[in-house]
Order: C-alpha cells, then structure tokens, then sequence
C-alpha cells in the first residue's frame, strides 16, 4: 500500500464544511465566544468591584442596584461573576494547552518507539487514567497547595494520561505507513519524522478532544474551589462563590444559582462545540 | 464460561500487583514526614526518631516495598493517623452507606439511561431524539455538586419535601429512603446522561447492520427486532462505557456526599487529605485500586455474558 | 413429488404469475433531491420459475428486490412509484404490520453477506426458530424441532449438536446454508435471492447453487435471483432481465439471451465474460462507467458508451418493446419503434 502523505491541509478544511453546518455547533462557538469576551472585557462590563464591600448590604437578593445580589460580605454578585469567568477560562485552557502538549508529546514517542517503553509508559499511564479525574486532581492540589499556578499544574497533570492515549494509537497506524518508511529511506531523524510526518495527520483528533477537555477542566476547577483548594479568597471563582451559597442555602439561594448557571452555560458550550467537532471529524469519513 | 471466568480472575493479579506499586510510590512522593504529623510541630527529634524506626519509616525502599506488600496482602492496612484506628475499620464504617448510594444511583442511571437512548436512536432525528440529545447534554455539563446544590435549593429548601441534611438515622426505612432520594437522584441523573448517550449511539451503529435488516426480511416486528435483535448487540460498548463510568462516579459521590452531608468514602478521603493522614490515604487508595479491578472483571464478565464470541477465544 | 432431476426446471406455469413487478420506481435522497435508482422496472415471475436479473453493481439489482419487500432503509429512500401484485394484492398499499406478516412467510429473501447478515448473539437454531415462533405461533420447542428438520436440508452436518452453536463458528458457505434454511422456514412462494452466492469461494458457490436449485423445486418456490455473473446465469435460471442505470434492457429465456443477445449492453457482457467453450483473443471490457444517480442522461441511459449510438439516441428514452414471444428489449436501434 503506497499512501501519498495525507496533507495537514485536506482534514482540517473536511472538518470546517461538516461543522459549519451544523446549527448547534454555532451555538456553542456564540456561547464561548461571548463568555469569553466577557472575561477579557471584565473591568469595563462590571457594574462593581469584585472585591468592595459594603456590609450594610449584605446578602441582599437580586435587586435593580445589585441585579444578582450581594454575598456575605455585601460583594455584587454579577461583577463577581463576571472576574470570575477569567479564572475559570484561564485555568481551563492554559491547563488543557498544557496537558495536550505534554500528553501528546508523550503518546507520540510512545506509539513511535513501541517496545518495552511503550509497556511500561502505557502501564503508568493506566494505573493514571484508572483515577477518576476529580480525586487525582484533589490529592495532587492537597498535595501543592491551594494557588492559581498549583490548581492549573494539579489539573493539566489529570489531563495528560488522556491526551497520551489519544496521540499514541494514530502514532502507530501512521508509522506503519509507506510514507514514513520512505522519510526514513531518506535519512530524516526521528524527531522530524514525528514532529513534521505524524503529528499533523492527528492533530485534529487531538483538538477535537481539546474542546471536550476543556469543558472537563472547568468543571474540575469549580469542583476544587467549591472543596477549598483553588484560588484562594478573596478572588472570586464560581466553585468558591457557589461554596459560599451552600453555607447560605437557606437564606440565599441566588448565591449559588447564578455562579452554577455560569460554570453550566460554559461547560455546556464547550461539550457542543467539542461534540460538533467530533461529528465532524468522525472517522466513518475519512478513508482510512 | 467458567473457563473465562478463571482466566480473567488470573490476569487480574498481576494489575493489582502494579496498582499496588503505583499507590506506594505515589504515597511516598508527598512531601512531608508523617511522623512529624503524628507528633506534631513541637515534638523532639528523638522522640520523632524513634517513631520513625517504629513506622519503619528509616529502612531502605526496597525493604519498605516488600513490608507494605506483605502488609497488604495480610490485610494490615494500618492504623488511621488521625483517629488512631485500624483503616479497615474506618473505612467498613463507612462503606455501607456508599455502597448504597452507589448502587442506587446505578440503577437510576440504566434504568432511566437505557430506554431514553433507544428511544432516540429508534425515532432519529425525529422530537423524542432532540430531547433526550438536550437532556443528555445537560446532564453530562452540569459539575456533580452544581446540580446537587439545584436539586436541595429546589426541592430540600424551596419546597421541603425532601431533608435537607443527614443520612436519615430516625424515621426508619421511609426516613432513609427520603435522604437517600435526593443525592441518589443526583448522581442518577447524571450517570443517565452518559448511558443515555452511548445506548443512543451504539444502537444506530447497530441498526445499519445487515443482521438487522435480515431480521426485518424475516418478519420480526419492530418491538422484538429493537429488544432482541438491536439492543443485545449494542449492549456491548454501553457495558465498556458503563465500566469506564464507575471512576467518574467516584468522583461523582464525593461531591455529592459533600453537599448532602452523608457520612461515606468521599468524607473519609476529603478529611485525610487535610489531615495529612497518610496512612489513612494509602489505605483508601488501595481499597480503590481493588475496586478498579473489581469493576473491570465484572465487565469483562458481563461481555462474556452478552457476547458469545468473547467466551470462545 | 418424484421427479428426475435435471439441469432444466419443469414446465414454467405460465397461467399465474406470483409476483408481478409494475412500473415500480424506487428513489434516493441525495444532496437534498430524490433521485431514481429504478426507473420503471416491470417484471413478471411465473410460479416454479428462476428469473434471474443480472447487472452491473449500481444497475438497480438488489434495490428491487429490497423494494419489493419494502425493505429500504429508513428516511434517505422511497418507493416513488408502481405495484407489486403478490396474492391478489398490491404490496405497496399494505401496512406495515401486514407487510411484516408476508416477510419471511409467503415471501422470503437471502442476502449476499452470510458474515454480516447473521445476528451474532444468537444460536442458528434460534434464528431459524424465529421464523416459525412469529409467523406460525408456535412453541419454542416445536420451532426449534423444525429449524432441525431445515438444517438437515440444507445439509449441515451433525445439525442436532449445531442447533445450538453460534454464526461465529460456522464457515461461509454453511452460514449462507444457514440462511436459505431460515428463509425456507415457512415454505415461501417467492424467494428473492440477493446476490447469495457472490462473497462466496467458488467451489461453495456451486454447491450451494446446486442446492438452491433442488430446494426450489422440492418446495415448489419461485425464484426471483439477483446476480452479476452471467455464469450463474447460465447455471441456474430461466428467463434473465438484464438491468442497466435503474432500468431493464433486456429481457428473454436463458437460452434466447445467450444465443441472441439483442441489447448492445447484453452483448457487450457476453464478450467481457470468459468462456471456456469459446476462444477468445482476451477479455473485452465495456468502455466508460455507469452513469452516476444524480447525473442521469436524458434518452438511453448506455448511449454514452454504446457502439451503435445514434444521433435519436441521446433525445428520447427507448420503451422495452417485444422482439419476440417472451423476449423484450429495449433499443431502437436493434429493435426499430422503441424509441419514439
């Protein structure tokens, strides 16, 4: 079987044509992309500061001054919200940038130098993927400390295993393919047979599970600052904000129903767009 | 059947064996030194010196590896640093009341999972589809303790109809049964979300295949070609995802055991990591590990049960 | 019924047709537009007859037999037009519960991959078990007495410790052994035979031909079977409908077409057949390829590629005319006042 090298340029452009027309992945990218802006644009959009106080107004609910409320300490609610978003997008992609590099990196070496290696790096990454992605992430932020820096490492380090897994099984289709042999013939190193020959050819699969991963990433997020290990106060997070309403629940239920409409609306946008990505990518199309 | 049975109990060993060196590795790489937990800040060198040599803590590595394997496999999980109880104990104190809400939300899940992704799979890309798609998608977005909070703001504090704090010691098998409903309702519900989309995906994987359309040339009705012919071969990967399922569904109970106060694994492994209770840690991981394994024979068992191709290798 | 057996089938009952094929039209939802896979195809198929439709993959072959027992799949495919009179009555006007009573029963169908075709979860004996439980109401005990009384049919060896064995463990030809024992289950009238034998090796295909052949004349069934190869034409059929691009070129006897053919697509298949009896300078192939579904040339559809295209061609579709008793073709070029 003589392949001609499946270009970087024939998947990706496939992929846009079945993802643009699907109505609901341009949902997701409105609800990301506005989510987002919010984020950047945080200092001219919020009503407040996020951090001022004003004990006089304490837990009030939604009102025309303080359109979500105040929390405990008389902070407005939907400022809060709004820096919040920045944490959480923060977090979420430059961990999953982190762990996709790195998880890649490593899947990549694994599928292509095989052997005992392989068993061995599969076995760990196995005994890592057993984990659930919550507990790891816990034991590990315990473990370092509650900081912004320290809640991305915990949870790029959940990520990594999955990420590997996903490069390592195209890494060994592909290397099997005539035109990695021919790269060899012709004298090319290793690394450039990987960096330049294997790597584009899967790269979509691996940012289609970026999106999906995200999405996972912020939810770890909210559930670490929700136990008390992330950012720590007084900046505001959704996970410590909706902690904060269910130590009020009974007097305050807008402190946690506004934050977890938040993580749902981002959580939720991420899964569509990484679904439309993965529909569009599905290998029932591709000729392999 | 048996025959596989036993081969699959055997391969078993030797993960658990690996399982077992990845948690003592692991546990070894916190920082810290568990005797000065023990003792705390103000304790003398000696006197951490000598705990040290009674943990055992001042041998080489390897004498370690071999103590905590033999430890293990005779059941000496160790004593709890916090409490001062065996391991064992504290975690079988805790361990029914998982088990039950666990089990609970499993059968939640299948039983409302499964049927919403046929139904979605048979009238595609019809109504009944859409739904269960959005309800799926909302299911799987929402973090476990987001929705958990939604569930006893609504019904718990709004409406009162359920309680909301406790594990429902009084009131008997009725009492138990109302602080069970929420949090088992909880993680029910999003386990659904997953099943729901795998059934949906497998069956339209297996409603294009030629048995099917052999079965229809035959004369089989759609309720039999759906339940005997489809489902039972789509069963397949909704048992590998289910299985797979079960790590998420740890994570899951935690949160859930956080927010609806029960007493359970998740509370355990939250006040040892803030403890620094190592041993306690060590402990729960193993008995994790055992369970992972656990998990993953019963599914290789249930594919042999379904699929008699897997129990003829 | 003792009778010789023969390589030739006994007098064709001309009188009652048992399946009879009219005007049927059968379209795909492609890129947004129905488009005809079969372009009014009419057929008759006689009681105890084999007629065979040969064509090339994409002719439309195999979508009429589905059609026939409306057996499309789901929301990219409809019958558009026409009638299948089958019993006194018009297939296409059942409901779907009634047509449900006559698959598998009255009419039965085999399919071309015994790999795939076979559910893997369920014992052979079940499966053709199965058949007799829907339609006959029987007990599971009973069905499975019969479906053993099939197998020795079909000659399985050792069928009663294989009753309970699963399609995994069985070879291809015996699987699609297995099939024909299902399809026979409630002794069918018509059995439609979808390219059976195609995926298999040669010396099973014989095999298996030689017992479709005895198994549809002990069970006095009508035979409608689909195929590509004119060589189990030959073998096995009566009369043969030759299917180009959706509609029916030619149809005549097996002796007719292979004496006589007519159709320039007929003998062009001829000359690309290899014969042992003949020689032959090498292998003639067909210029050229079947045109596409959604790019159907208006006018004879095999103009493009015909060696004896005219300029009237290409303006008017032919109508399928008769040459002579029992044999119709559709060209006027060979056949001057088909084309109008």
């Amino acid at each position: 079987m003589t392949a001609a090298a499946p270009t970087a340029a024939t998947r990706p452009t496939r992929i846009w044509d079945t993802f643009s027309r699907n109505r609901l992945s341009w949902i997701g990218l409105a609800l990301i992309a506005l989510i987002v802006l919010t984020a950047i644009a945080a200092a001219l959009i919020a009503p407040y500061d996020p951090l001022e106080q004003d004990i006089v107004a304490r837990l009030e609910p939604p009102s025309a001054e303080h359109w979500l409320g105040t929390d405990t300490y008389g902070r407005d609610v939907l400022s809060r919200m709004i820096y919040a978003a920045r944490i959480s997008i923060v977090v979420g992609f430059v961990a999953t940038m982190i762990a996709m590099t790195i998880g890649s990196a490593i899947g990549i070496l694994c599928g292509y130098v095989g052997g005992l290696f392989d068993q061995f790096m599969m076995g760990l990454l196995d005994v890592m993927l057993a984990f659930p992605t919550l507990l790891l992430g816990l034991m590990i932020a315990a473990m370092l400390g509650a900081s912004l820096e320290n809640l991305i490492i915990a949870i790029a380090i959940t990520e990594i295993a999955p990420f590997a897994r996903i490069a390592r099984a195209p890494t060994i289709t592909l290397k099997q393919l005539d035109f990695v042999e021919a790269g060899r013939a012709l004298g090319f190193g290793p690394v450039r047979i990987m960096g330049v020959h294997i790597l584009p050819n899967m790269i979509s699969d691996v940012v289609v599970m970026g999106s999906l991963w995200m999405a996972s990433a912020i939810r770890t997020e909210a559930a670490l600052s929700f136990i008390g290990l992330g950012v720590p106060p007084p900046t505001a997070t959704w996970g410590s904000m909706i902690r904060e309403g269910f130590d009020n629940i009974l007097d305050a239920w807008w402190l946690a129903v506004f934050p977890s409409l938040a993580i749902l609306a981002t959580v939720l946008a991420l899964n569509l767009l990484g679904d439309a990505l993965r529909d569009a990518a599905d290998p029932k199309l591709r000729a392999e | 059947m048996i025959h596989y049975a036993t081969r699959r109990l055997l391969l078993a060993i030797p993960t658990l064996l690996v399982m077992l060196t990845a948690i003592f590795v692991l546990v070894r790489l916190v920082p810290g030194d568990p005797a000065a937990v023990i003792l705390g800040d103000q304790a003398s060198e000696a006197s951490l010196k000598i705990l040290r040599a009674k943990l055992g803590l001042d041998q080489p590595i390897g004498v370690q590896y071999v103590a905590f394997m033999h430890d293990v496999f005779t059941g000496h999980l160790g004593q709890s640093l916090s409490s001062g109880r065996p391991v064992i104990q504290e975690v079988l104190l805790v361990l029914p009341s998982t088990i039950e809400l666990t089990l609970a939300a499993i059968i939640i899940g299948l039983l409302l999972g499964l049927p919403l992704g046929v139904v979605a799979a048979v009238k595609r890309n019809r109504w009944p589809d859409y739904a269960s798609r959005i309800v799926s998608l909302f299911g799987l977005s929402f973090p476990a303790f987001v929705s958990g909070i939604l569930l006893l703001i609504v019904f718990a504090v709004e409406l009162g109809w359920l309680p909301v704090l406790g594990s429902g010691d009084g009131g008997g098998l009725a009492g138990r049964l109302r602080s069970l409903a929420l949090p088992s309702v909880n993680l029910g519900l999003i386990m659904m979300a997953y099943v729901a989309r795998i059934t949906r995906s497998s069956m339209l994987g297996v409603l294009g295949e030629d048995y099917i359309r052999t079965a229809r040339a035959k004369g089989v009705r759609p309720p039999r070609l759906i339940m005997r012919h489809a489902l039972r071969n789509a069963l397949i990967p909704i048992i590998t995802v289910v299985g797979l399922y079960f790590g998420t569904l740890v994570g899951n109970s935690v949160l859930t055991e956080i927010i609806f106060n029960r007493p359970g694994l998740g509370k355990l492994i939250l006040g040892a990591l803030n403890a620094r209770d190592y041993t306690l840690l060590q402990g729960l991981m193993i008995m994790f590990a055992i369970c992972v394994i656990l998990v993953n024979i019963l599914t290789d068992l249930a594919y042999g049960l379904v699929d008699p191709r897997v129990k003829y290798r | 019924m003792d009778q010789v057996v023969t390589a030739r089938a006994p007098a064709v009952d001309l009188r009652e047709p048992a399946l009879d094929i009219r005007g049927l039209r059968t379209e795909f939802r492609i890129g947004g537009r129905w488009h005809a896979a079969v372009r009014d195809v009419s057929l008759t198929l006689h009681a105890n007859e084999t007629l065979a439709i040969v064509g090339e993959s994409g002719s439309g072959k195999s979508v009429t037999a589905l059609s026939v027992l409306r057996l499309l799949p789901g929301a990219g495919a409809r019958i558009g037009a026409g009638a299948v009179i089958f019993a006194g009555r018009d297939l296409m006007r059942l409901s779907e519960a009634e047509m449900s009573d006559v698959r598998g029963n009255a009419i039965a169908m085999i399919f071309q991959e015994p790999m795939t075709s076979l559910n893997p979860t369920m014992t052979i004996g079940d499966q053709i078990a199965e058949a007799i439980v829907v339609h006959r109401g029987a007990a599971w005990a009973f069905a499975r007495a019969q479906a053993l009384r099939l197998l020795d049919e079909v000659k399985i060896p050792s069928a009663a410790t294989r009753l309970d064995d699963y399609p995994h463990q069985f070879s291809g030809g015996m699987r699609q052994r297995v099939m024909i024992a299902m399809a026979l289950a409630c002794r069918p009238q018509v059995l439609l035979a979808d390219e059976p034998t195609t995926a298999l090796d040669v010396t099973i295909q014989a095999q298996v031909l030689r017992q479709l052949a005895e198994l549809k004349r002990a069970y006095g069934m009508a035979m409608l079977f689909i195929t590509h190869n004119l060589g189990v034409v030959a073998q096995i059929a009566d009369r043969v409908a030759v299917m180009y691009a959706g509609a029916i070129v030619e149809v005549a006897s097996v002796a007719d077409l292979f004496a006589r053919p007519m159709h320039p697509y007929t003998a062009a298949l001829l000359r690309a057949m290899p014969r042992v009896d003949r020689y032959a300078k090498g292998l003639e192939p067909i210029p050229g390829g079947v045109p596409a579904l959604t790019a159907m040339p208006s006018g004879c559809a095999y103009a493009p590629r015909c060696p004896l295209k005219q300029p009237g061609c290409t303006a008017h579709h032919p109508d399928l005319l008769r040459f002579r008793d029992g044999h119709h073709v559709r060209c006027p070029v060979v056949l001057p006042g088909a084309g109008q």
